[in-house]
């Protein structure tokens, strides 16, 4: 009846889990009470679980990244204590069953459950705004993809308490992954969560490519888009082109585990090298869609605060498309080591190295959109400048790895783990990081506060560099990634202070939570009453914050790069129309969560093979999606005088401010 | 800041750009989701190209595929493809009538490519040369059966249409979709170009 | 809304005529290969060519008189997404067999 699951499938005997199961538990049940308290399901339900507009469901993302970001840093604190204690005669407080848990729900959970919403939330909220669009292109299918994720999350948390999770790194390789070496439920629980999130990033790619190419305001050529809604557009590409190899690896592997095929298998004709191949094939552009919309977000900061164009537009664009082109050709710098021969090595060594081009690039592109600007240092800058120059220093990491000989030496140990945490934290996360803060008045009408903004950027810039400088050190060293213990005392040191940039990264995600407490406290006094806060150039900060549900009353006509900025310095940029029209919009629906639960009860019962479960879940989802097409009433229409209304009340408190803005950029002296 | 550019319009009049073109967009997503299904066909014939000799002792393609079976399915598609294109026409003339009548005939036809296929892999499995043999008969059924997988989604979706067809008549949404589904039935035509050239022809050859 | 119509909509669409060629030409594009292998009419060489131009060709002409993938502009963005998507196909399957065979050849 309920397949492999039973009362003993719940870890009673490690403490460790069982405390963090039941905090969860309580936080949850807490957060459960408040709302009953405040009697908000009906209102939850109606304006956020069933929304399909973009902008509630970027918000959503952007909190279901930042709780998993809570959940993938506990366990980096928990790696980073244990290492710093399991030297020689100890052993520390993890067992390395549980330790490789952990550390492949880190990796898992970072990259497909922090990253990955992070930037489709961002790309959410922003990309219809500057274009000038109302909602994406299929505001359902929005909605789907983000209860898809939040499914997908929920599987992995679950797994935390009830059965276990894989042992077999965020990678997941073969023939390891095999029943046969990893028969516990794992790997199940690991396969389910990254395909169904899977489908959902599938989609997603599909909806913002078609968006951003068949949405797009009047004028508004493609060499005039934001730069941010480029940069969208190839991860998009990357999205919608890597995700089905990783479909395919991970549903080979399922067809290993659940129907005894010989896909992997070290036996009867499986190829576990084949496993590799195929998961870097998807793994390597992967990268790229989690770096290229942090990019397009200092591409935007670099640009407002220093008050001029971004420099080098076309070649912005360009270099990002060669990224897009050369990422698919790289992804054997994965495995060098794998066996090889020496011209296959060096023909991807070369590729490697000469994708680090494009992205130099775009550095002295922002390098020389600061130069000569009037720069102003808010919380935003601070990231965009963290990011500069430490991600260069990861970059030229990843250059010494490329090549062949070194990586012999380096492969799978800490130097390697520096460098991609490197990229990824001074990169993709300084960037949502950026992306969160810039965008945030816009979403909630006030700002965040820049005291603990930046104080909170100095810790993670501090605390970065003291938790992974000594890891390039460690891995000259010869420290392999991935141990629960080691019995060399010379490593102990560096990851003492390892340990101690985790505490102080630490400390910035307290800061962080500060500020966002501390402005919401104050949220009257920071207000965004113009919808421009910070004297932006492209249209998002055209409307109010936050914006009506349409977005735009009018649909902008565009006339050049940076058009809110163009609009500006025409003198046009605070006129509001002298006639309003009904406006259409996607009507709300709980499709999309529905389908997300069945696809949750999909999983879990797939992990526990609960055969019945599994086949009325998918049955479920096959019929839920037919009834949404069955159904004819999915609009609904905003009358001309409703419209007229919200503009007016914007208007009414806009128009005071608008002079000062006008003065403020002539003090400015732009 | 002139007189001129005080003037220049920033808006379009009300109504354009308001009602986009949304046949053409979901067309254009659709295909879009085809491109993704490209690759996805992609990794599985690279799986099977590296795996077509894996026989791990068991049978190769030249002992276990039967070509006239696999030519009978290959028309069945083929002309199922090409009464689709007069499910189309009909759209276009607004012939419910024949809209309904060509749906029917290309779903017998398609299921009737699935009869063949399936009648193929019970052989094969009675004889114990099922997916679990060796590496070779994992990657040919996985390739084989995604595409049959597929083309079984896209009966059910026929049936669907043929529902909504019967009781919302030819509206913007339902010819929408039936243009989506022409696309989807077309492109597993060209994908069955590619498996009965690569495993079937090529296996014997 | 309602008087939108596949008609209105910017798409390529096809003709009874074109269907037929189409059709047509696929037939006889199927029935060659088909033929050439189960007769074994030529060198082992030169059945792989053919059955592979055979496919090509036809694959081609599904594009052409099934899927209406032409020049004209309606298409365009159409094609250049296929086109990227192909090249990406060949990256994934041509790597897979160099790096594939290289590591069979040196590991196994």
């Amino acid at each position: 009846m309920f397949g492999k699951l039973s009362l003993s499938s719940i870890p009673w005997d490690n403490p460790i889990i069982m405390g963090a199961v039941s905090g969860t538990l309580f936080l949850g049940l807490v957060i459960l009470a408040l709302i009953t308290y405040h009697q908000k399901w009906t209102y939850l339900w109606k304006e956020w679980l069933t929304s399909v507009d973009h902008k509630r469901i970027g918000v959503m993302y952007i909190v279901l990244a930042l709780v998993m970001l809570l959940r993938g840093f506990s366990d980096a604190i928990l790696m980073r204590m244990q290492q710093a204690v399991a030297a020689g005669t100890s052993h520390g407080f993890l067992i390395p069953g549980h330790f490789d848990q952990i550390f492949s729900a880190h990796g898992t959970i970072m990259i497909l459950f922090m990253a990955m919403p992070f930037l489709v939330g961002l790309m959410n909220i922003a990309v219809p705004q500057q274009i000038g669009a109302r909602d994406v292109a299929f505001p359902f299918l929005n909605s789907l993809s983000f209860w898809l994720t939040a499914s997908a999350a929920a599987l992995v948390m679950v797994s935390l308490g009830v059965g276990e999770f894989s042992k077999a790194g965020w990678s997941g390789y073969s023939p390891l992954t095999e029943r046969q070496f990893s028969p516990g439920t794992g790997v199940d629980y690991w396969i389910w969560s990254i395909q169904i999130a899977g489908i959902g990033s599938l989609l997603t790619g599909i909806n913002f490519l078609v968006t951003i190419l068949k949405l797009r305001a009047p004028g508004m050529h493609l060499m005039r888009m934001p730069i941010f809604v480029w940069t969208t557009l190839f991860t998009n590409v990357l999205m919608i082109l890597a995700f089905p190899v990783l479909t395919v690896a991970l549903a080979l592997l399922t067809f290993d585990r659940y129907l005894d095929m010989h896909f992997f298998t070290s036996t009867l004709g499986g190829n576990p090298m084949m496993y590799v191949n195929l998961f870097w094939i998807w793994g390597h552009p992967e990268v790229y869609i989690v770096i290229l919309p942090a990019f397009g977000v200092f591409s935007e900061v670099v640009a407002t605060f220093s008050g001029k164009p971004v420099f080098g537009y076309r070649s912005l664009v360009y270099a990002t498309a060669a990224i897009t082109v050369l990422s698919f050709s790289v992804w054997l710098h994965h495995f060098f080591t794998m066996g090889a021969g020496a011209n296959v090595n060096a023909a991807f060594g070369i590729a490697t190295m000469l994708i680090a081009i494009p992205t130099g690039v775009k550095i002295f592109n922002w390098l020389f959109t600061m130069y000569r600007g009037r720069v102003r240092f808010t919380s935003p800058m601070y990231w965009m400048i963290g990011f500069l120059t430490t991600f260069t220093i990861g970059g030229m990491t990843g250059v010494l790895l490329a090549v062949p000989t070194a990586d012999f030496v380096l492969h799978n140990s800490l130097f390697l783990v520096a460098h991609f945490h490197n990229m990824l934290i001074p990169g993709a996360l300084f960037g949502f990081f950026a992306g969160y803060t810039y965008w945030f008045p816009k979403v909630t009408g006030f700002m965040l506060d820049e005291k603990w903004g930046k104080r909170a950027f100095w810790c993670w810039l501090i605390g970065f560099y003291l938790a992974f400088m000594p890891l390039y050190a460690l891995g000259f060293m010869g420290m392999p990634r991935r141990m629960a213990h080691y019995s060399n005392l010379a490593w102990q040191p560096y990851l003492i202070l390892a340990a101690i940039g985790t505490a102080v990264i630490l400390l910035g995600i307290i800061f962080q939570i500060t500020q966002l407490v501390v402005s919401i406290r104050h949220r009257h006094d920071m207000r965004d009453m113009t919808g421009d806060p910070w004297d932006g150039r492209t249209l998002e900060w055209s409307i109010s914050s936050p914006p009506p549900v349409y977005n735009f009353a009018s649909i902008p006509v565009v006339h050049g790069i940076d058009a809110f900025e163009d609009m500006k310095e025409k003198g046009v940029a605070y006129r509001q129309s002298d006639s309003y029209h009904d406006i259409t919009m996607p009507r709300n629906t709980g499709k999309g969560f529905i389908i997300g639960a069945l696809a949750f009860a999909f999983g879990f019962s797939m992990v526990w093979y609960i055969w019945w479960l599994a086949i009325l879940s998918a049955l479920g989802m096959l019929f839920t999606v037919i009834a949404r097409s069955m159904d004819d009433d999915v609009e609904y229409v905003i009358s001309a005088a409703e419209v007229e209304q919200i503009e007016n009340e914007h208007y009414r408190k806009l128009l005071p401010i608008v002079g000062n803005l006008h003065a403020d950029r002539q003090a400015r002296g732009g | 800041m002139t007189t001129d550019q005080a003037a220049v319009i920033d808006e379009l009049p009300a109504g354009q750009m308001e009602h986009p073109d949304h046949i053409a967009i979901k067309a254009f997503g659709f295909w879009i989701y085809l491109m993704s299904d490209l690759v996805l066909f992609a990794a599985l014939f690279a799986t099977f190209a590296v795996m077509n000799h894996s026989y791990a002792g068991g049978p190769s393609g030249r002992e276990l595929f039967h070509l006239p079976e696999v030519y009978a399915e290959t028309l069945f598609l083929l002309v199922s493809s090409a009464t689709y294109g007069l499910v189309m026409l009909a759209v276009h003339k607004g012939r419910k009538d024949l809209v309904l009548i060509w749906l029917a005939v290309t779903f017998l036809l398609g299921l009737g490519f699935i009869f063949l296929e399936v009648r193929e892999f019970h052989a094969m499995i009675i004889d114990g040369n099922g997916p679990w043999r060796s590496g070779f008969l994992s990657a040919f059924f996985t390739l084989v059966g995604t595409h049959g997988t597929h083309v079984t989604f896209g009966l059910i979706w026929m049936l669907a249409m043929m529902v909504q067809v019967l009781t919302k008549g030819l509206t913007a949404p339902v010819q929408s979709r039936l243009l989506c589904l022409s696309m989807f039935w077309h492109f597993l035509d060209i994908v069955w170009i590619g498996v009965f050239t690569i495993v079937y022809l090529m296996g014997v050859a | 809304m309602s008087h939108e119509s596949i008609d209105s909509a910017g798409m390529s669409r096809g003709t009874g005529k074109s269907y037929a060629t189409g059709f047509i030409l696929s037939i006889v594009l199927t029935t060659i290969p088909f033929a050439l292998v189960m007769r074994g009419m030529l060198s082992h060489e030169a059945t792989l060519i053919a059955i592979f131009s055979a496919a090509i060709i036809q694959i081609l002409v599904h594009l052409y008189f099934f899927l209406h993938m032409d020049s004209s502009s309606r298409a365009r963005w159409n094609v250049l997404a296929m086109l990227f998507t192909v090249l990406i196909m060949f990256l994934i399957v041509g790597g897979t067999i160099w790096i594939i065979y290289n590591l069979n050849y040196r590991m196994m």
